[in-house]
């Protein structure tokens, strides 16, 4: 996984609550066995105007430009700023593999979907959850200035504006710890495996019939 | 003095195997069901690092989400849906995982067929790379959907690493009407909490209406646990719990079966635990449900006019009324009664268990689809399900009625098979997510209850299933 330390890009606003997994990667493209190649089809009913399916060249498709993604002054935004219960809806990974791969380093939201929330450190993408009025003045701000940017900060827990203003953001220890250095976390909870058959065997005397 | 539990601390503190200072737990994991769609990453993540599953014995693995539900002795025509099912065989193969193939019937929806088997018991861990994991909760299980990434972990540690979560505890108190169902119950809860108001909590569903359940309706009620924003919802151990897993492939057996009874008398929240949240519901105010918008808060009872975004004063609110109805082809301040469909899907991990079949062929029985119903699918959740249907003859009935009567599968509840709504078309549907283009694209789904989709088909628009 790609370490996250400090990270400065241009925001791109999606102002709608309850955006779930089905929008940011519809089914069809969830027959791949693949872990890449998602980008192109983020968000692909909002993103272009006529239905995709797997194996299409995307590049040719056309592109809804009524579609915030599309408008040319959020081209290559890394920060997407979202509405309540971000990434609502089913398990699929492959809603943060599209948003990483489309390029989206972190998503500021003021609450997202505990699942999302999860894949989200897994895979090097940083969900931020800040209070609702910071994210009004943030969407504000960010439609009024064009490339508007802000700086994640996640050693120092805070999300930096062009002004200068800051705001605190909380994420667990481990977390920031495993995102910070980009770590695998199977290769750390293996380094417990004697705990782990330690707790199996003890498990196995109490409820035998789980084994 | 023992401090009071509640069910999920209970099943929660008998699987920790290690805590971090911040609280990060390693949770063992008891049973991991595994799909054609979420696991082949982490099989190849496995294969990547060398890595072998650490108990394949805790796995049990089916193909669902691709499967066709008419033809399958032509097999999967759609070359990248069967390489995914072909993939999951492979793997599963390669690393002695036993699997549930197209054919078996046992073969079904991963979240009808865990139970059926009695690989989900009561007081076990369960996950799968599905948000629906929360059904297996019905059994007094703490049972979750989960990541990709950590299916893999799942599968090479046994392990999830894992923070608790909060304990809401919905009560729905006294009884249920007559023909008000598990479904119009979940979808009313989540009409009052929404859908992320479950965020960040595991939900205990209890009360006298919860308690009133089969083991098939409790299913119903946790598994749309995720669609209030709860990865998991429980429901304490009792009788009924305990009848349903007696005797299944692999409910325990002889002595262990005595033993796992003893301690499973333990699965309740004791009587003074204490709750971060209580929500209550009156069981006698609830009515059939029918969801109009694009998230599965946006539901009214059968007799509920469509809002009005002009009523609403968050303007974030008013928005999404406005989105929805548009997308949805609604008129505001109009009787949900007067909206006509296309198609009735009758299925889903929700909703395809014997007892919904049932539900909607006493509603078919005898009567034809109206004449503007394009298509009505009924599809059970497993071979085992269609088999018993079938001795039943609901199977005739439905077709009598002019339903298609299909093979076992998640169908139009994702549409990743041939099963869909084409662009707008409006579905009465027993699946749990009525999103934006979820059955198709384009397509507009309503949420209710194998009864209502029953009358919707028989009816052509939304009605009162008791009123028929």
């Amino acid at each position: 996984m790609d370490p996250f330390v400090v990270h400065t890009g241009v925001v791109v606003p999606l102002d709608r609550p309850n955006v779930d997994t089905d929008a940011i990667i519809p089914k069809q493209y969830l027959k791949s066995i693949k872990r890449t190649g998602f980008g192109p089809t983020l968000f692909d009913d909002w993103r272009y105007n006529e239905p995709g399916e797997p194996g299409m060249d995307h590049s040719k498709r056309q592109l809804n430009s009524a579609f915030v993604l599309n408008l040319p002054r959020y081209n290559h935004a890394s920060i997407l700023l979202g509405r309540e219960n971000f990434g609502c809806g089913s398990s699929r990974e492959h809603a943060v593999w599209a948003l990483t791969d489309y390029g989206i380093r972190s998503v500021i939201a003021p609450s997202f979907a505990d699942i999302f929330f999860n894949n989200s450190f897994k895979n090097g993408l940083l969900p931020i959850a800040l209070d609702s009025a910071v994210i009004e003045q943030l969407f504000r701000e960010t439609e009024a200035q064009q490339g508007y940017q802000l700086t994640v900060d996640l050693p120092n827990q805070q999300v930096v504006t062009p002004s200068g203003q800051t705001f605190d953001f909380k994420v667990d220890e481990f977390r920031k710890y495993c995102l910070v250095n980009g770590l695998d976390d199977i290769g750390l909870t293996l380094r417990h495996a004697d705990e782990i058959r330690a707790y199996e065997a003890r498990r196995q005397q109490q409820a035998p019939w789980l084994f | 003095m023992v401090a009071a539990k509640t069910l999920y601390d209970k099943v929660w503190d008998a699987h920790v195997v290690r805590q971090e200072a911040d609280g990060t737990c390693l949770l063992y994991i008891d049973r991991q069901l595994v799909h054609e769609v979420t696991s082949p990453q982490a099989f190849e993540g496995l294969k990547l690092a060398n890595r072998q599953p650490w108990r394949t014995s805790s796995m049990l693995a089916v193909p669902d989400h691709n499967i066709p539900t008419k033809d399958l002795a032509k097999g999967i025509t759609d070359p990248i849906s069967r390489l995914q099912v072909e993939t999951l065989h492979d793997n599963c193969r390669e690393f002695g995982v036993t699997e549930f193939n197209i054919g078996d019937p046992r073969q079904g929806i991963v979240h009808v067929m865990g139970p059926e088997q009695g690989a989900t018991l009561p007081g076990m861990t369960v996950v799968c790379g599905d948000s629906h994991t929360s059904t297996h909760g019905a059994f007094g299980a703490l049972a979750h959907g989960i990541g990709t990434s950590e299916v893999e972990h799942v599968m090479a540690t046994q392990c999830l690493i894992q923070k608790k979560m909060k304990n809401m505890l919905i009560s729905v108190d006294g009884k249920v009407g007559a023909g008000v169902t598990a479904k119009d119950i979940v979808l009313a809860i989540i009409g009052e909490i929404g859908t992320a108001g479950g965020t960040g909590y595991a939900i205990e569903f209890g009360g006298d209406a919860i308690r009133a359940l089969s083991m098939e309706g409790r299913m119903t009620v946790c598994n749309m646990a995720i669609e209030a924003g709860a990865r998991a919802g429980m429901i304490a151990v009792d009788e009924t719990t305990i009848q349903y897993v007696k005797g299944r492939p692999y409910s325990p057996k002889g002595d262990h079966w005595e033993k796992a009874v003893a301690a499973w008398q333990d699965l309740h929240s004791d009587a003074d635990a204490q709750f971060d949240r209580v929500v209550r519901l009156d069981a006698a105010s609830i009515k059939p449900q029918v969801t109009w918008g694009t998230s599965p808060e946006m539901v009214l009872p059968v007799d509920g006019m469509i809002p009005d975004p002009a009523q609403e004063s968050d303007p974030v609110k008013a928005g999404a009324i406005r989105a929805a109805l548009q997308y949805m082809g609604l008129q505001a301040n109009t009787p949900i009664t007067s909206v006509q469909v296309d198609k009735v899907f009758i299925g889903s991990c929700t909703n395809s268990r014997i007892e919904d079949l049932r539900a909607a062929a006493a509603v078919a029985k005898g009567k034809k689809l109206a004449s503007n119903i394009k298509l009505a699918l009924v599809v059970p959740g497993s071979g085992l399900v269609k088999q018993q249907a079938e001795q039943e003859g609901l199977d005739k009935i439905f077709i009598e009625a002019g339903f298609e009567w299909r093979e076992p599968g998640c169908s139009m509840c994702l549409a990743m098979n041939d099963d869909r709504l084409e662009a707008g078309e409006r579905c009465a549907s027993t699946s749990n997510r009525n999103f934006e283009g979820r059955q198709g694209q384009g397509g507009r789904t309503h949420l209710v209850s194998p009864a209502m989709a029953a009358a919707a088909a028989i009816t052509g628009h939304f009605v009162d299933a008791r009123s028929l």
